[in-house]
């Protein structure tokens, strides 16, 4: 969603797709990763590590793609709209070099307690359009009859 | 490369046992720094006009930032032994407040349960640590379960 354009709830389609979005993580994005996260374990950044670990090489950390589905939502979401719950599963690994598209679709939209809130499969897919990251998220967005 | 018996055991004794908490102040840089490396350009996380006029008062920290807060150390303490492999399996997070610069929050963490599977190379444990994250007015902010994979 273009910053400044708000999403309601009055338009959302139950099985409809969200905008997708595609990410390209470098060995540069992983340090940099590393370093604002806090994770270091060295399998994301050593490739002699991650060899000696039996990985085919250095491996984009789960919850930086994880970030990228987050990044998918809150842009779909808008600034007004926000993320009550995110799950993921970590099916496969991803590698730098290899583009990751992100998407999501509709499952349900439902009012609770006054809360407009829709439910969303997540996943993001490999080139070999693998699903290597799925996750289900509840989000709440605000209703055009909110006063 | 495997995980032995005696690690296995003190992971054991650990279930169910709150760790020490670790504290966390927020600062402007952190948020930014972070919403760099995710390649995120929402202008909620990096300005702080936009993020007034959007009504949060200012920046606010992008949705996974709370998963990391903690994390790596907590897996750190877990498991220190370079030989042992350690892989994400699982995140689940229950998010209830905006977290913003000048905040400082406090994670309480333990670990939840511990699944033993015989690998095709050793024994292979999925560990579910449990955190709980509480701003300075002791307001819950976020809860979260991360399934990780060690062998």
């Amino acid at each position: 969603m273009a910053v400044g354009k708000q999403l309601y709830y009055e338009d959302v389609v139950e099985g409809s797709n969200i905008t997708q979005l595609i990410k390209q993580p470098t060995t540069t994005q992983l340090v940099m990763w590393a370093g604002a996260s806090g994770d270091y374990n060295a399998i994301h950044y050593d490739k002699d590590y991650a060899l000696k670990q039996g990985l085919p090489g250095v491996i984009v950390h789960g919850q930086l793609a994880g970030a990228f589905l987050g990044q998918m939502l809150t842009d779909w979401v808008g600034d007004k709209g926000n993320i009550s719950k995110l799950s993921l599963s970590y099916k496969g690994k991803n590698f730098p070099g290899e583009a990751l598209t992100c998407q999501g679709k509709v499952i349900k939209k439902y009012i609770e307690e006054n809360q407009h809130l829709v439910t969303l499969r997540i996943w993001a897919e490999n080139p070999g359009e693998e699903k290597t990251l799925t996750g289900t998220a509840v989000v709440r967005l605000p209703s055009k009859s909110d006063t | 490369m495997t995980i032995d018996s005696g690690k296995i055991k003190e992971l054991e004794s650990r279930v169910g046992v709150e760790e020490k908490p670790l504290v966390y102040e927020i600062e402007k840089g952190m948020i930014k720094r972070f919403a760099r490396a995710i390649g995120d350009p929402n202008p909620l996380w990096q300005n702080e006009e936009y993020g007034v006029k959007a009504g949060y008062g200012g920046i606010i920290a992008s949705l996974n930032f709370v998963l990391t807060l903690g994390f790596g150390k907590i897996l750190q303490d877990l498991i220190s032994d370079p030989e042992i492999t350690v892989l994400h399996g699982s995140t689940e997070l229950e998010n209830y407040k905006e977290i913003r610069p000048g905040d400082v929050i406090t994670v309480t963490n333990k670990i939840r349960n511990i699944r033993e599977r015989q690998g095709s190379t050793g024994k292979m444990l999925f560990v579910t640590i449990e955190m709980v994250y509480k701003n300075q007015k002791k307001e819950l902010v976020a809860e979260c379960r991360q399934m990780t994979i060690i062998y």
